[in-house]
């Protein structure tokens, strides 16, 4: 089939050449599995009202990949440096976060800030170079070895599993925390794990898109999910579509752009910009829910009355 | 609803051995309980007993404790001191027997979910731990969603039903989980008059198979004709008992203060409060 595909002039420049490349390979993959897993753990985020949270976790992990960067430059054990990071993230945020002495908003503003610039401090002191830093803030996913890619997998694999396992509980404490609190659920204990599969999802994204476009990758998706389906399982299920095409089609034209238009744009800045599009796509035209159907609710109306005359007829 | 009143009476326990009237079953007993956050005390003190198969009115000023006592019944918050029994056991031992129905603003309506996806979660329990509900869960959900009138609305995006059918849902979730107590936070609030009788059937019909239902309401009209008892809280008990003998202005006025106006028209006592749900 594959060379059927690539015997067209057109898809073999578009999709073919590309792919020749073993890096464009590992590219593809890793961008596969991690809109796979975003798009699906970012129904939880968006449901729950999660976005800045998620932001803020994907920030929080520079001082990790940060003293993983001095310990061996580009090639040290970032995903482990940001595991660690992200973890330890997670449960701060989560016990900040509890309720109580300080609103969430602002510990969240704390906490991500705080340990963004700790991050940056390691890395002056570390005098990283500027492609180095560019690339632990945005990432470069064209830059995946095969243990990175092996990793990305192995944990997104975990995270999916986790999300099926726990579906039913996590639902439940998502919609009604007072129902999963009378039926003796760990309410506090399942919000923590929660945010340790949101960490670990930032984690394997850092080299997709680096820690500033991290939210992006777990909002955007299945945030246009929302607006077009009403069943949680659905929301992960078209995320997640959304989230692997976004991503392929942002690795190709990045690739495409540089290659023939000597325009470098940055994978992850062209990732996230096709997730944006489809988003405000969905905003205007969604059904039922778009712009366009909430400003002009009668004609919908109107041509279902006329159907149903029709009908009748 | 007072031959059903009448029918309190002689519930349909067994009756006892030598002949004397069955003994009346404790559903909810509240043994002197304080509670509240931190230091703070939303309630003290509160100590009664609360009949199986009754339904309470639940009325007080806003802050009165009403949500704190649901939870402590519930098993939500452990009492500062004292005790509350559910059927005989801690509160804090039951998962099933008690369902909490929130107030309408506690619940993201906008949430993906469908009807049967929410009456379903009643059956967390039963379905088990990292099991998804199958078919006969299912089945014993629109069972539930059938007994409060909604089985053709399981399909349906919980967002889509009005608030007098929401409320439903939740009651139909409270019936599939096997709830036996029912905990009803301001259920009336936003709901047209058509949609709370339809509401006051189903309460009725739960009555009748012995359900026992506390209720949170702040409008008071309705306080005197549609309960069997009438629980009225500021911060400690201020009364409980029957309608007839607890719903009197200078009660009412001690638990509501300003909160409240009183008014005789036709030789009949108005008593209405000026809060909202909160």
């Amino acid at each position: 089939m594959i060379e059927q595909l690539c015997s067209n002039d057109t898809l073999q420049q578009l999709i073919c050449a590309p792919l020749k490349y073993s890096f464009m390979q590992n590219a593809l993959l890793a961008v596969l599995m991690l809109g796979l897993v975003a798009g699906t753990i970012g129904a939880y985020v968006v449901v729950r009202g999660m976005a800045f949270m998620t932001d803020a976790l994907g920030h929080a992990i520079l001082p990790g990949v940060a003293v993983a960067y001095l310990s061996g430059g580009v090639h040290g054990p970032l995903l482990f440096g940001a595991g660690v990071a992200g973890s330890i993230t997670a449960l701060v945020i989560g016990f900040f976060t509890r309720g109580g002495k300080i609103r969430e908003d602002t510990a969240i503003g704390i906490v991500f800030t705080g340990a963004l610039a700790l991050g940056l401090a390691i890395l002056s002191l570390g005098k990283a170079n500027a492609v180095d830093l560019d690339a632990l803030l945005v990432g470069n996913i064209l830059a995946l070895s095969s243990g990175d890619l092996a990793i990305i997998l192995i944990v997104g694999l975990i995270i999916l599993l986790l999300v099926r396992v726990f579906y039913k509980e996590l639902l439940i404490v998502s919609f009604d925390p007072v129902l999963g609190a009378t039926l003796k659920y760990p309410v506090e204990g399942l919000r923590y794990l929660l945010l340790l599969m949101l960490a670990m999802t930032a984690v394997i994204a850092i080299q997709a898109v680096g820690v500033i476009l991290i939210a992006a990758m777990m909002v955007t998706p299945a945030a246009t999910a929302y607006l077009l389906v009403r069943r949680l399982h659905l929301m992960m299920i078209v995320g997640s579509i959304i989230c692997c095409l976004s991503g392929v089609f942002g690795v190709f034209l990045s690739w495409h752009l540089s290659v023939s238009r000597k325009l470098n744009v940055s994978s992850s800045a062209a990732i996230v910009l096709t997730m944006t599009v489809v988003f405000l796509i969905a905003y205007l035209f969604a059904p039922k829910r778009g712009l366009l159907w909430t400003l002009f609710p009668y004609q919908g109306k109107a041509t279902e009355s006329v159907e149903i005359e029709a009908s009748a007829s | 609803m007072t031959s059903r009143l009448a029918d309190q009476a002689a519930p349909v326990a067994i009756s006892t051995a030598n002949g004397h009237a069955p003994p009346t079953k404790t559903a909810i007993q509240l043994n002197a309980v304080s509670a509240g956050y931190g230091r703070t005390l939303a309630i003290e003190n509160v100590t009664a007993s609360i009949e199986a198969g009754t339904r309470v009115a639940l009325v007080g000023p806003n802050g009165a404790g009403k949500s704190t006592l649901f939870k402590v019944i519930v098993g939500l918050l452990t009492p500062a001191s004292g005790a509350v029994l559910i059927n005989g056991l801690p509160s804090q031992q039951i998962s099933q027997v008690a369902a909490y129905v929130p107030q309408f603003e506690a619940v993201d309506w906008d949430f993906p979910v469908s009807v049967m996806d929410v009456v379903v979660m009643g059956l967390a329990r039963q379905v088990g731990w990292f099991r998804l509900p199958n078919a006969s869960h299912r089945r014993i959900a629109l069972n539930a969603l059938d007994r409060v009138g909604l089985a053709d609305y399981a399909n349906r995006q919980i967002g889509a039903l009005s608030g007098g059918q929401k409320r439903r849902v939740f009651i139909a979730r409270a019936l599939a989980q096997g709830a036996t107590i029912l905990l009803l936070d301001e259920p009336f609030s936003g709901v047209d008059a058509l949609a709370q009788q339809t509401l006051f059937e189903i309460l009725d019909t739960l009555r009748d198979h012995g359900v026992t239902v506390l209720l949170a309401t702040h409008d008071l009209s309705l306080v005197a004709t549609h309960f069997d008892a009438l629980f009225v809280l500021n911060k400690r008990k201020i009364a409980y008992g029957s309608p007839d003998k607890v719903f009197k202005p200078d009660i009412m006025a001690s638990a509501f203060g300003s909160q409240m106006a009183i008014w005789q028209t036709d030789g009949q006592i108005v008593m209405l409060t000026d809060q909202h749900t909160r």
